[in-house]
């Protein structure tokens, strides 16, 4: 009997780790569009980065006719080019200018807003805790028996120098 | 025997680095607490030179702007008048304008330096017909 219960178990253990790795490698083939491509690291990349004005690579690897007519008469004198036309090289080989590459996000608005409602949601689970999952406290908070334990540590004298019992005036019978 | 053997590797390394002027420039100054420290000058002729090879190719282009804009200065005018000029050589109007747009931003918060990095290249500009990011409005988002 052991050896069969073994045995279904193993059976069904192998049977769903084979049923995962079917499906993963499934998913994976059928949803083959929706997995990014993986950028190949070996090859020169492009990065619009302040410290280095020019990367390994044009940003645009392939272009159109038009552009390669633009490459060309860019070897002739730039005085001829125009604005649109020099604004037009300079896209080709870059992403981002410089000012739009530093420009800001308000992006540690929606950081800060989402720390904050983490914490919220934290404190609604720790109040609810309290409520219904702590057990009740030990008899030692009550008030009566607090009050006890204040009247004996002032009968013991404890740190009646600078500390507990020094705060008391034993002649009056009530705090300094 | 070993004094030999290196008097002879010395002499056989000063003779690779004379034959290959271009790699000295790349050579970032070290930095020591003792020897010679490089003076201003010294590190503008060496960057001009560099950029002045007149058959510079475009790695060697981008290789030494990104060094140069890894150190912690604006570079000289004249500097920045070699790299346009290597620019012009190799055909690329829009490095041209990046590296004008790389030392405005290497200015940083001194908004002094640009203006007159500009008025100092303003020659070369108009001779090789390079745009400033400003002329072609690129300097605002």
């Amino acid at each position: 009997m052991l050896r069969l219960t073994a045995g279904r178990v193993g059976s069904l253990v192998a049977r769903r780790a084979a049923v995962a790795l079917t499906t993963s490698s499934a998913r994976m083939a059928s949803h083959g569009h929706e997995v990014s491509e993986a950028v190949d690291m070996s090859k020169p990349m492009y990065w619009d980065r302040r410290e280095i004005p020019l990367p390994d690579k044009r940003y645009k690897d392939i272009l159109t006719p038009a552009d390669k007519s633009l490459k060309e008469k860019e070897k002739g004198p730039w005085g001829q080019l125009s604005n649109e036309e020099k604004l037009a090289l300079y896209r080709l080989s870059f992403c981002q200018t410089y000012p739009e590459m530093n420009q800001s996000s308000s992006e540690w608005k929606t950081v800060v807003a989402g720390v904050l409602y983490c914490i919220g949601l934290t404190g609604l689970v720790i109040i609810w805790q309290t409520a219904y999952v702590s057990p009740p406290a030990p008899r030692t908070f009550d008030a009566e028996w607090q009050a006890k334990q204040v009247k004996r540590m002032l009968d013991m004298r404890v740190s009646p120098i600078e500390g507990f019992a020094a705060q008391w005036d034993y002649e009056k019978g009530q705090w300094k | 025997m070993f004094r030999a053997a290196v008097r002879l590797s010395v002499s056989g390394v000063r003779s690779i680095t004379r034959t290959q002027p271009g790699c000295q420039a790349l050579l970032a100054s070290r930095g020591y607490s003792h020897g010679k420290q490089e003076t201003d000058e010294e590190f503008d002729a060496r960057w001009v030179t560099y950029f002045n090879k007149s058959d510079i190719d475009a790695w060697e282009l981008r290789k030494g702007m990104n060094t140069l804009i890894g150190y912690d200065l604006v570079p000289e005018p004249k500097i920045v008048e070699a790299a346009l000029k290597a620019c012009r050589r190799l055909n690329d109007l829009a490095s041209a304008i990046r590296i004008l747009e790389a030392v405005k931003d290497k200015a940083g918060p001194h908004k002094d330096i640009y203006p007159y990095l500009i008025q100092e290249l303003k020659p070369t500009l108009e001779e090789l017909g390079i745009s400033t990011p400003e002329e072609l409005g690129i300097d605002k988002v």
